[in-house]
């Protein structure tokens, strides 16, 4: 038997909608669409690291991984998977491209509701903020 | 047994809303250094630690300290010390939780806290500090649960918790040593280099925290007329007066080496602390001449057993002593071991308001904590009837 | 009743370390999906056993001559220059007495009395910095290069209290309001980590020597200790050197020609 069942039961149902409360108050919103970002024009800017869906993706642990590797291994070449060797460098390389951060990096960030805290020290190219 | 706490005198709740205030303004304070980064402090590039490092090493010792009523009731036998031991229990884990959050809010990336983990480092002592205050919160507050829970029920404690106790005898020493082993291995910080550093730590614990403990067991004793037990008491203060006695004799000691040698390097910060630098008085040589004078004025009161006896008396005597060792641990040590600087230059330090009411404010977190559990004991031993003192 | 209630927690608390564990797991192999490409050294990578530097304090006669190879260095690495006690500095100059603290006495030439020194974070050999620091933020290059990891440091200071030479500081606040000149190529620190200097480990990288050594026209040498050809081994046989402390044993590696 359930002893104090008149606090427990509304305590469970308060509980339940709280957690699925995202689900039912997004009901009828429109779906997410990726939004449209900036992507880099020019001879040099083809293509990215690695492949765009990759990048996509897997940007973040890759930004991760080359931090650790070049800081801490002082391994600062990145030799892609089709072979191209890159300087592996946020401030120099990725954005030495996509020099548009605000339409670029923080477009989909924005929409995603994330912070990357990368900002905080790495600072833009000039002339795009 | 937490339910007990939903059943209190208006009083109590009124004390708890009152700490819930300081530590409100605490919050507040340390939400402006969240944003504002530690400018709010008044630390610098040459003092790098201050208020809150020295409060963390001061209430460290407090934990420690649980270990002089534990110890004497489980390797001695003296049973007159388990009335109490609860409460010695209980204020150690409001004294670790205080230390960790002095940890904390002293941290430029708070968030990053869990690298010390995620990225273990045995080379450094606070990697290991962090595993035995961890270890020490968990150890007092499942034992001292575990026995009182046992303690309601009338039945005899399980029996794997007797290892457990005796294993918090040896960690209650462990995290004071670890801690003097933060600054006793530093090269360059002569105040700090030397290898009596966890011998004081220890003597120092061994004497404030039982003080305070017994300062708040008379308060409570007021408020609730629980009786600690003449006897536990005096036998604590016993302890206290050795404990002092022995912290008063290092330190003596440290005096020694540094004037009889001549090093210049080793005299430099203790002449800081009494007299200042180059004719120039810092503000905290009047706060370390007051600790000299308490130290030795409680001494006075406590050695003679009649005056130690004297119940009129013995607070005083406590205040001071919990003054004296407050000023030499948790300020004298940390200013004393920054000034003068690498370069024999001297940078002054002084608190800011800011530090001073984040530091009430984990004052108040840990009054909270400490209310709260020693509420339950008490409430426990008034349900079981160990609450009166049996002749 | 009351035992199946216990079995049943029992059960419960297994199947959600099962379920936390196997998250943990999953945690691990998100990692392994980065290993796209590889990582290698940066092809023009200058390399040494160990670095070290000799400075020649005879050729820092006057304010200019430290001025050039400070700004060299804060520009090129965004040492934001902030008023008070508060401040940030990776290169700096201060007298015979407070750089070697161990033996200044009152006849020395007026050059040594008066004059000025470089200081900078020393390289130990033995860097009490990296023994102290709780998760490897700063660590030592098997070059002999202290390097601080910025994004790691927790900033508990620990390593400014082991330090014996004042070679760290810490950003009491935002740094960037503090810098004239932004050089986009570096990036700045954030509120709440140390940092020092780090022997431009990113120049090295593509094969130029530090900024404060190119700035200085040959007053402060940099090169391998461990090759009796390098220009630092030459200038330590030929010259009377210095070191900062030397008797605390942490094998700094940073000379003075005095």
């Amino acid at each position: 038997m359930l002893y104090n069942a008149k606090y427990i039961i509304p305590g469970l149902v308060v509980a339940v909608a709280a957690f699925t409360a995202p689900f039912w108050l997004n009901i009828g919103t429109p779906s997410y669409t990726y939004p449209d970002v900036a992507v880099p024009t020019g001879e040099d800017s083809k293509q990215c690291v690695e492949p765009k869906e990759w990048m996509r993706t897997q940007h973040m642990t890759l930004l991760n991984t080359w931090r650790d590797e070049a800081v801490r291994f002082d391994k600062r070449t990145y030799v892609a998977t089709d072979g191209k060797k890159w300087d592996i460098s946020l401030q120099n390389t990725c954005l030495g491209c996509h020099a548009n951060k605000v339409d670029f990096c923080d477009k989909c960030h924005n929409s995603n509701n994330v912070q990357p805290y990368c900002w905080n020290c790495h600072v833009a190219p000039k002339g795009n903020e | 047994m937490l339910e007990l706490l939903f059943k209190g005198r208006p009083r109590f709740y009124l004390w708890m809303a009152f700490l819930a205030a300081i530590v409100g303004l605490g919050v507040i304070v340390y939400i402006f250094q969240l944003v504002l980064g530690l400018q709010v402090t008044g630390m610098s590039r040459d003092v790098s630690w201050g208020f809150y490092i020295s409060q963390f090493t001061y209430f460290v010792g407090v934990a420690a300290s649980a270990v002089m009523l534990v110890l004497p009731a489980y390797f001695h036998h003296y049973v007159k010390f388990k009335r109490v031991i609860i409460f010695g229990e209980f204020m150690a884990v409001g004294a670790v939780i205080m230390c960790m959050l002095f940890i904390v809010v002293d941290l430029g990336q708070p968030q990053r806290v869990l690298n010390v983990l995620l990225h273990p480092t045995p080379n450094s002592v606070m990697f290991w500090d962090m595993m035995v205050l961890s270890g020490y919160l968990i150890l007092n507050l499942l034992i001292g649960w575990v026995t009182l829970e046992c303690e309601r029920h009338d039945v005899t404690p399980p029996k794997w918790i007797k290892p457990l106790v005796f294993l918090s005898v040896f960690w209650a020493f462990s995290i004071h040593t670890v801690t003097a082993f933060l600054y006793a291995g530093l090269p360059g910080r002569h105040y700090w280099l030397t290898a009596i550093m966890a011998a004081r730590f220890l003597a120092s614990a061994f004497c404030s925290g039982p003080a305070i403990l017994m300062l708040l067991l008379l308060v409570v004793k007021k408020a609730t007329k629980f009786d600690p037990g003449k006897d536990a008491m005096r036998t604590l203060a016993t302890i206290i007066t050795y404990a002092m006695c022995i912290n008063v004799f290092f330190y003596l000691l440290e005096l020694f080496t540094a004037f009889y040698s001549g090093i210049p390097g080793h005299q430099h910060p203790i002449l800081f602390l009494f007299s200042g630098h180059d004719g120039h008085m810092a503000w905290v040589n009047g706060w370390m001449w007051t600790a000299a004078v308490f130290a030795i004025a409680s001494l006075a009161l406590l050695i003679p057993p009649a005056l130690r006896h004297n119940e009129a008396l013995l607070p005083w005597a406590l205040i001071m002593l919990v003054i004296a060792s407050w000023i030499d641990k948790g300020l004298g040590l940390l200013i004393g071991g920054f000034t003068p600087t690498p370069f024999e230059t001297v940078t002054n330090y002084t608190p800011s308001l800011a530090e001073i009411l984040v530091g009430l404010g984990i004052y108040g977190i840990g009054g909270l904590i400490v209310s709260a559990l020693w509420k339950i004991a008490i409430d426990v031993k008034k349900e079981t009837g160990t609450f009166e003192l049996k002749a | 009743m009351k035992k199946s209630r216990r079995d049943f927690l029992k059960v419960a608390g297994l199947s959600a370390f099962a379920l936390g564990s196997a998250a943990a797991l999953n945690l691990g192999s998100a990692k392994a999906a980065t290993a796209e490409g590889t990582y290698e050294t940066a092809p023009a990578q200058l390399k040494a056993k160990r670095w070290a530097m000799v400075i020649d304090t005879r050729r820092f006669t006057n304010a200019a001559d430290f001025q050039k190879v400070i700004d060299a260095c804060h520009h090129e690495h965004n040492v934001p220059d902030i008023p008070g006690n508060q401040n940030v500095k990776w290169l700096w100059k201060d007298t015979f007495a407070h750089t070697f603290p161990d033996d200044p006495h009152g006849y020395m030439p007026d050059r040594i009395i008066h004059g000025n020194f470089l200081l900078l974070c020393n390289h130990c050999d033995n860097p009490p910095c990296v023994r102290v620091c709780p998760t490897g933020a700063t660590f030592r290059q098997e070059d002999g290069i202290v390097v601080m990891d910025p994004h790691r440091c927790i900033g508990c200071r620990f390593c400014m209290a082991g330090c014996p030479y004042g070679s760290r500081s810490f950003n009491f606040r935002d740094p960037l309001p503090f810098i004239k000149d932004v050089n986009t190529a570096y990036p700045p620190r954030t509120r709440g980590v140390v940092e020092k200097c780090t022997f431009c480990t990113e120049r090295l990288a593509k094969g130029q020597l530090p900024a404060c050594v190119e700035a200085s026209d040959g007053a402060i040498l940099f090169g391998d200790l461990s090759d009796p050809a390098s220009t630092v081994r030459k200038a330590l046989a030929e010259n009377f050197t210095i070191r900062r402390k030397p008797t605390l044993g942490t094998g700094p590696g940073v000379y003075y020609i005095i």
